[in-house]
């Protein structure tokens, strides 16, 4: 919108303070210092004491950190893959005119609202070995039923992945069915009238035509799942072990238990090159289909 | 080519009847129109004809078979929507292409109707070109081709020039009625636009309030509307109204204002014996008055209050008793603001309602 | 909707001596498919919130029998009691409690403050746009997606060096910080969508920049801001990471007390009392959830739906 006053709006730079600060202070100056004091051998406390790459070495040769970005990436395209397909599904269903939508909507959508701790807890009461769900069913007949993923350290990842579709699920849903609703129902009709069949016209009409609501959804997947911290924490605690160890979970342990700053401002600028990557990526795209607009 | 038949046809939306008991025969290659003001049914009718909507009562027959419960792809329509409904992340061939492909057809038939249907709609440059690279006369055309492809014989349009601008209508319309002509084909047209109407229709269906008001050639809608509304709604400027009370007796039958001033209707064709006495509005197209004496017409004496030029001709509006009237005269003939003239009308070429019913009288 | 939307059922009442074509179908295959699809979809989801509730209410000996999905057979509402005011949190036995109380003091001031910061730069960005304001405001954007994890340590240093490191006011200005980024985008988003005869009407009148926002903006804010406390009270009530480093153990709210009695190792744990725990943490967002209802999906789908 061009600018309606051509003085100088002071009253406009005042109000906006906290913003300056917080977008210049956090999000600039603090990644800065992050990344700056991940070239140093900080312990408890930072220094300017400059090592170069050391602690980026050091990291990528432990084990620990090793397994944590694996898992990341195990849970991140997992957990993303199945919200993403499941989301879909519900919001096609959803898109049925169901009588109670507004029901299972709701019923879909309430694990949001629920703290991670919360959700971790949960599912960690569920899949306990002893008294969980594997119990349960094996009483109800089905003898040979596994499900206590959390106590296997190859397994216990895939717990947390499950209890992150859970939560994410229905998030995605709503905003696919909302993409979904924003296509002109006069598409739908001349499909039927071209006689496509209901799923190919949702395959291969709609989702084209939902790139924006898409892009939102996965977007919103990768930054939830690059933050896994309270999951972790409630569910497995970083094991069995440290088998379920995320990058999350590693940066704030190396800043407090572990007193490790430089390798915490380290393994915390690992994480955040891939966001870079997408933000990066994202904004050439958007570039390009701007200038493509307006050419 | 085929015949549409709607019988008793009843749609309702919750508690809302939308269509009552509506019956229409559409003859084998007839244009037809259903025009009408939003909310009247129209759409509504036509989707249901379509088998887009579920319908409460009633049956629909395409072609002699009855068709009431079949999906729309096997009705044997194609069908043209107001937005175009075009696939956008597909070209214009594929939209062209993607209702055969998924029924199969095979390859040198898809791409012997494409060349077909490019041709007659002249599209061929366009084929490789997405949606949003097309103008929107463009986009119609390529709409109308996707249901041109498919090689049926009933087509269903529903407001499809009510996105282009007045020129591009213009076009189209004229393609339409060409397309019409070559083709043969059975054609269901919605529209609001009464000159689309007029100028497409062999026949018209003014609709209101999900009943057909009306079904005949556009001729007759314009010269013989068959109650108040179609005769309002048909025509632009609109009809003339002046409300008064019937007198039959007397010198001659006449409309009485209630200021007493009598317009004489000698010649009028009444359907019955309207009784003297009767509230009655009389109603004459503004083209119809003219400013200088007709033999055997009527005088009609009018209160001049402004002239509108319109290139053209120019219009001339003015009050008879209470009610406004306007009326096309030359672009050159001037009267003043508040003078009183003598227009005259032919009462056969007018019409008269009942002032309750709305009703010819 | 419009009128051409698939009316649910058709009931055909025909007339005819003639023939028709195949019987309608009211539930056809494909419906019931839907259907069965979506309760599947929906035990899923609800089994987790049974299990809680049910396990809740059953005293230790019954839970150790292992049957997870049986009702109580002698319910009681010890454990919710328990959890509240007796459980240990290794440190302490008060139960959620404190963490209740803290959990209020945390999340009241952070969305008020929240919202007043992220409204004033919506309508900053929309209608008093300045020098380099749309670059701020892209960092801000970038700033949400960027992990916690990479800012919490400079945060800790700077909010140490004013002594407000493990505060109250410490973590409510943490959560303003967070919260900013989305807030902003939302609030700018929902003023731009006004019709800016509004304001250029306000300028011709004579008022100013506060005056506008307190006088025509604000009036006009109730639907965004109602979105806006939703997921900030939503996300400020669940939160977990910034309450464990940044409030200060005195503060700390009901999530991280909940886990400190959930995860303790010393001795028996107490299952029901746990699930107890676990419901009474999530219950005030769970309530605003229910409450909102539609709101809170528009909430979502509008702070999805990015410029």
């Amino acid at each position: 919108m061009a600018s309606l006053r051509r003085a100088f709006p002071v009253h406009s730079i005042i109000g906006t303070v906290p913003m300056i600060l917080v977008s210049v202070g956090v999000f600039v100056v603090g990644i800065g210092f992050s990344v700056m004091w991940s070239f140093t051998s900080s312990k408890l406390f930072p220094n300017w004491d400059f090592v170069g790459l050391l602690q980026y070495e050091r990291l990528w040769a432990t084990d620990r950190w090793l397994v944590s970005v694996n898992n990341i990436w195990i849970f991140g395209l997992l957990s993303i893959a199945c919200n993403m397909v499941f989301g879909y599904l519900l919001a096609v269903f959803m898109d049925q005119r169901i009588r109670q939508e507004d029901t299972f909507r709701s019923i879909f959508l309430y694990p949001f609202a629920m703290s991670l701790i919360v959700t971790g807890l949960v599912w960690q009461w569920a899949l306990d070995p002893n008294l969980g769900l594997q119990t349960a069913v094996r009483k109800f007949g089905w003898e040979s039923f596994t499900f206590a993923p959390l106590v296997d350290p190859q397994l216990a990842i895939y717990g947390l992945v499950v209890a992150g579709i859970w939560q994410g699920a229905g998030v995605t849903m709503a905003i696919l069915l909302a993409g979904l609703r924003g296509i002109d129902a006069e598409i739908w009709k001349a499909a039927k009238v071209d006689g496509i069949p209901n799923w190919r016209a949702y395959l291969f009409i709609g989702l084209p035509m939902m790139r924006g609501a898409i892009a939102t959804a996965f977007v919103l997947q990768c930054v939830s799942v690059v933050r896994v911290y309270d999951l972790v924490i409630a569910m497995t605690g970083g094991g069995p072990g440290y088998a379920t160890t995320m990058p999350a979970v590693y940066v704030i342990q190396l800043i407090t238990v572990r007193q490790n700053v430089g390798q915490g401002m380290a393994a915390a600028t690992m994480m955040l090159m891939p966001i870079l990557l997408v933000v990066i990526i994202g904004g050439i795209l958007m570039w390009r289909r701007n200038r493509k607009a307006t050419a | 080519m085929a015949e549409v038949s709607v019988k008793n046809l009843g749609v309702s939306f919750g508690h809302l009847k939308v269509l009552r008991d509506l019956n229409l025969d559409v003859a084998a290659g007839e244009f037809i129109v259903l025009l009408g003001p939003s909310g009247c049914g129209k759409s509504t009718l036509l989707n249901a004809i379509a088998g887009l909507l579920d319908i409460n009562s009633g049956q629909i027959w395409i072609d002699g078979k009855n068709v009431t419960w079949e999906e729309p792809k096997d009705r044997g329509i194609g069908m043209v929507f107001q937005s175009y409904a075009l696939y956008p992340r597909m070209t214009a061939e594929g939209n062209l292409t993607f209702g055969l492909r998924v029924a199969r057809v095979p390859k040198d038939e898809i791409a012997r109707r494409v060349e077909r249907t490019a041709d007659l709609l002249q599209i061929k440059p366009l084929l490789k070109r997405r949606p949003s690279e097309l103008s929107g006369g463009q986009r119609q055309r390529v709409a109308i081709g996707r249901a041109l492809v498919r090689d049926v014989d009933v087509f269903l349009f529903d407001e499809p020039l009510s996105n282009l601008d007045a020129k591009l209508r213009t076009e189209l319309r004229v393609e339409l009625k060409k397309l019409h002509n070559r083709l043969g084909s059975t054609m269901i047209y919605v529209t609001h636009d009464q000159i689309e109407a007029l100028t497409l229709a062999d026949r018209i269906a003014v609709m209101h309030g999900g009943v057909i008001q009306q079904l005949a050639p556009p001729k007759e809608i314009y010269r013989r509307p068959v109650n108040r509304f179609v005769a309002g709604f048909v025509g632009s400027p609109s009809m003339n109204f002046i409300e008064g009370t019937l007198r039959m007796s007397g010198a001659f039958p006449a409309i009485e204002l209630p200021s007493g001033t009598r317009i004489g209707i000698d010649g009028y064709d009444f359907a019955a014996a309207p009784g003297d006495g009767r509230p009655a509005v009389l109603g004459v197209r503004p083209e119809q008055v003219e400013m200088k004496p007709i033999d055997g017409g009527s005088a009609l004496p009018i209160e001049v209050h402004l002239i509108d030029p319109m290139g053209a001709d120019s219009l001339l509006w003015g009050t008879v008793g209470g009610d406004t009237v306007s009326v096309r005269i030359g672009p050159d003939d001037t009267f003043r603001a508040g003078e009183t003239v003598e227009a005259w009308f032919q009462p056969v070429n007018a019409s008269l309602f009942d002032a309750k019913s709305g009703e010819r009288l | 909707m419009s009128a051409t939307d698939m009316a649910m059922d058709s009931s055909a009442a025909r007339d005819d001596a003639e023939p028709h074509g195949p019987k309608p179908r009211r539930v056809s295959p494909g419906r019931i498919g839907v259907y069965a699809f979506l309760v599947v979809a929906a035990l899923f989801f609800l089994i987790p919130l049974y299990i809680m509730i049910v396990t809740s209410l059953k005293g230790m000996p019954e839970i150790r029998l292992g049957n997870l999905f049986n009702l109580p057979a002698e319910p009681t509402v010890q454990p919710w009691i328990d959890a509240m005011w007796h459980a240990c949190t290794g440190r302490d036995c008060y139960g959620l409690s404190p963490g209740f109380l803290n959990s209020v003091k945390i999340t009241v001031p952070s969305v008020i403050i929240s919202i007043i910061c992220a409204s004033i730069n919506g309508y900053a960005l929309t209608y008093w746009p300045y020098k380099g304001a749309n670059v701020l405001f892209g960092l801000l954007v970038f700033g949400a997606f960027v992990p916690y994890q990479v800012v919490i340590y400079p945060l800790i240093i700077g909010l140490s060096s004013v002594g407000l490191f493990a505060s109250l006011p410490g973590i409510i200005i943490i959560h303003t910080i967070f919260g900013m980024p989305l807030l902003t985008l939302l609030y700018r988003n929902f003023y731009a969508s006004l019709p800016v005869e509004l304001f250029k009407a306000g300028r011709v009148d004579g008022a100013g920049f506060w005056r506008i926002f307190f006088y025509i903006m604000i009036p006009m804010s109730v639907p965004i801001t109602i979105v806006a406390v939703i997921l900030q009270v939503t996300g400020i009530w669940n939160d977990f990471l910034f309450g464990v480093v940044f409030a200060g153990r005195s503060n700390w709210p009901m999530t991280v007390q909940l886990n400190n009695i959930v995860n303790t190792t010393t001795g028996v744990r107490e299952y029901n009392v746990n699930m107890a725990a676990t419901i009474l943490t999530a219950a005030v967002p769970l309530i605003v959830y229910f409450v909102s209802g539609r709101w809170f999906v528009r909430g979502i789908a509008a702070g999805a739906v990015k410029g």
